[in-house]
């Protein structure tokens, strides 16, 4: 995409830091001061902030994907909840009756499923005989279906108002950032088996799809994670805000800064969430930068820049893409873990592509392909403005409709206001598209 | 055997339900599919292009019924559909000469024009929720029934009844004259030949005269008016709801995909395949079967997936299409 590497490297030393501390006195300014823009709340600063740390994590391993490797995934959500899962199947405790109730039967009906997908590989690999092969297929489906059906029934009859799933392992639920990597992975190995094939375009729509599907499999499978009934309490990896609250100890701390214990409770466990997810960020660009100044990440720019010459040189552009693939969406899949154990709530039902794919893409390419600093810029920036609209939407229609009559029309555009959000978030994409298609901080 | 009771429930269940939605997949999947093959890029847009063709012409059909006008037993939104078809038009050509342009005229990656595509996207996302809110509506007034069960039961003396609605019969029929039409320009026209002179060798056409930029725009036009009318139909089958029209995107692309980008016969016949195997595979087959072969209870549904998992039926057929056939069934382009 580079069209001037000279010129951008030579004006790019300051931007990085500047931009970052433009960045940093907004986060300041919403936690000091109060007014039409800003909440003047530490709270409300500290939970966009993780929330954008979060968003960065997709952003790095989408980034991953595209910057490095000219891959378009737009199937972010589906690799965000298949990271969620992991944290109601780790770190839940086991519910009781669950496994008794059909719990065996069901890892079995899974490995069946797992086994006639392979066995049909085989056996079209193996004979190319396309008969034989739906054979396969169907009694497979049939002794699938035969195992899981009542599996399934059996587990969601277990106590349904408070479970029917099938529960977690009651490990510590950080270890649970780590399965969630480790579950998108997996899926995108299985996708990209298949799809990476496929030329750009066609690779798009393949994986919109397939997120589609993980998310309708979130939506409708309740012995996994009760579907559309949600699960909360999901355990956290740091102290209860009740628990700070009644610790005479913290109360007397606080006040020494000059809060009051609810308040500072609430901007202490943010704190404690921000530095395990800056723990987690700072791994996650140490890892990609060290890979992208090696030679492996100059091979995956040489294929991304040019596919054929790189294949003439020998290197293994399907073999490379896959890689690049997994690792890309195991990092998603942290992210999905990470921001479930923020929420202490999985809800299927809120994993809308308008947010979880479409706006980390614009947070990819307003920071700057290709460039891991840039990812995480985009994402906290545009995650901030996200945020922001709500407040800063109305309050601008309030400003233009003010010498207006009230009308209908005056109360609809106000009503309206909170969907600006929408036409601001496409209006930054196609202006940074159009003119500074490298992003904030382009690739050096 | 009860072949008549069995019919009347695949009929009733199945083929009409399939029929209507693949009619509205197909007209939907015609629009990417043109955009394709002469823009030659995948457009995120067109689900919410449909999505605000549509608000609009609910918004006209209001209008419409304020002033007390109607079409009689047939929808009101039918006499807004031309209006709110000029207005899409508008929009979207206004989007051309704003966004798709530059990268035009730069020969930009077809990714970016994708990319460009999905702002796009969000920003008539908004539009439409400024415009109409967010809400579910219901638009179709008029007759609802061409055929409603009870009657039908009187007629037949069956204990199966079988329900036409209007809107079915309506969408079918609207779809089947637009497809006329399309191909018709397409063949027939000097414009519609230019059309597919510049699908084919962009080169050659612009060798032998042909104005690209006229091209386009009846392009974006053809592709707004079928946007308008695919989405206008959808809604007055189900129902409008401006974040439905982004979901049915998916099943939109798998329908252009199977039958082969940038090919309009394609479009069509993957939009059916596409519905009649959504329909198919999460349709409870059990009534079918117990009239078919007496005697026999199935213990289950005889239900392949759940009906959640629509989506992922015309997903699964994607990948396989593409598995065997890269290009679709009908031989589509790759940019």
């Amino acid at each position: 995409m580079a069209t001037n590497r000279q010129a951008a490297s030579s004006s790019s030393r300051w931007r990085a830091p500047v931009l970052f501390a433009v960045l940093a006195v907004l986060f300041v300014l919403e936690g000091t001061v109060r007014n039409a823009m800003f909440s003047g709340s530490w709270n409300t600063s500290l939970a966009i902030l993780n929330m954008g740390l979060i968003s960065a994590i997709t952003a790095l391993g989408v980034n991953m994907q595209w910057g490095y490797a000219g891959l378009f995934n737009v199937g972010v959500v589906g690799f965000l909840a298949m990271g969620a899962l992991a944290p109601v199947l780790v770190s839940l405790p086991p519910v009781e009756g669950a496994w008794a109730a059909g719990g065996t039967r069901l890892m079995l009906a899974l490995l069946v499923g797992l086994g006639t997908l392979a066995m049909a590989k085989l056996a079209w690999t193996r004979t190319r005989s396309g008969l034989l092969t739906i054979v396969v297929l169907i009694a497979g489906f049939v002794a699938y279906r035969w195992l899981f059906d009542p599996a399934v029934v059996a587990i969601e009859a277990n106590n349904p108002a408070r479970h029917g799933n099938i529960g977690g392992l009651g490990l510590p639920v950080l270890l649970s950032w780590a399965v969630g990597g480790i579950f998108a992975a997996a899926a995108a190995w299985a996708i990209g088996k298949v799809a990476l094939g496929l030329r750009s375009d066609y690779l798009a729509i393949a994986t919109l799809g397939i997120g589609e599907i993980i998310v309708a499999v979130m939506k409708n499978e309740n012995w996994l994670a009760r579907g559309v009934m949600n699960i909360t309490a999901i355990p956290r990896p740091v102290a209860q805000e009740v628990d700070l609250q009644n610790n005479p100890d913290f109360v007397e701390f606080a006040s020494s800064w000059g809060f009051a214990a609810a308040e500072a409770s609430g901007i202490w466990v943010k704190l404690s969430y921000m530095s395990l997810f800056l723990v987690v960020l700072l791994v996650i660009i140490l890892l990609a930068e060290l890979a992208l100044k090696s030679p492996w990440g100059r091979m995956m720019r040489a294929i991304r820049d040019n596919e054929t010459a790189a294949e003439a040189m020998g290197k293994d552009v399907t073999r490379r893409h896959l890689q690049v693939f997994i690792l890309g969406s195991a990092v998603i899949g942290v992210a999905g873990a990470m921001m479930v154990t923020l929420d202490g709530l999985l809800a299927p039902t809120s994993y809308n592509p308008l947010r979880y794919t479409f706006l980390i893409w614009v947070m990819v390419i307003v920071g700057g392909s290709g460039n891991n600093w840039g990812a995480v810029l985009g994402a906290v920036t545009i995650w901030f403005l996200w945020i922001k609209a709500e407040v800063w939407g109305p309050a601008l229609f309030a400003l233009l409709t003010g010498p207006l009559p009230d009308s209908a029309f005056k109360s609809h555009l106000l009503d309206s206001a909170p969907h600006m959000r929408f036409i601001a978030m496409g209006l930054v994409l196609l202006l940074v598209l159009r003119f500074a298609p490298r992003g904030l901080l382009p690739e050096k | 055997m009860d072949i008549a009771n069995a019919l009347v429930v695949f009929l009733n269940f199945v083929f009409i339900p399939a029929a209507a939605y693949g009619a509205q997949l197909a007209l939907g999947a015609l629009g990417v599919t043109l955009v394709y093959g002469i823009l030659r890029f995948s457009n995120f847009a067109h689900g919410d292009t449909m999505a605000f063709g549509t608000g609009t012409v609910i918004l006209l059909t209001w209008g419409l019924q304020a002033m007390g006008i109607s079409a009689g037993p047939l929808p009101t939104a039918l006499i807004a559909l031309p209006f709110g078809i000029a207005l899409t038009a508008l929009l979207v050509l206004g989007t051309d000469r704003a966004v798709y342009r530059f990268y035009r005229k730069q020969k930009a990656a077809p990714i970016i024009l994708v990319m460009a595509s999905v702002g796009v996207m969000f920003v008539m996302n908004g539009l439409t929720r400024v415009l109409i809110g967010v809400d579910e509506y219901r638009f179709d007034d008029g007759t609802r029934f061409i055929m409603d069960v009870r009657t039908f039961r009187e007629m037949t003396g069956l204990p199966e009844g079988l329900a036409l609605r209007s809107t079915q019969a309506l969408t079918v029929g609207v779809a089947l004259i637009v497809m006329v039409a399309l191909f018709w320009f397409l063949n027939r026209t000097k414009s519609g030949k230019a059309m597919r002179a510049y699908s084919d060798n962009e080169d050659l056409a612009l060798l032998s005269g042909i104005d690209p930029e006229r091209v386009v725009r009846l392009t974006w036009i053809i592709a707004a008016g079928l946007a308008t009318i695919a989405g206008t139909l959808y809604g007055l089958d189900k129902s409008f709801k401006a974040f439905n029209y982004f979901q049915i995107l998916l099943p939109i692309f798998a329908a252009a995909i199977v039958g082969g980008l940038g090919n309009p016969l394609g479009a069509i016949a993957g939009g059916f395949l596409v519905a009649f195997s959504e329909v198919a595979v999460t349709y409870p087959w059990v009534r079918v079967v117990g009239y078919l072969v007496p005697g026999y209870e199935p213990s289950g549904l005889m239900q392949l997936l759940g009906t959640e998992y629509k989506f992922a039926v015309s997903f699964v057929i994607l990948i396989v299409v593409l598995l065997f056939r890269p290009t679709g069934l009908f031989r589509g382009k790759s940019v």
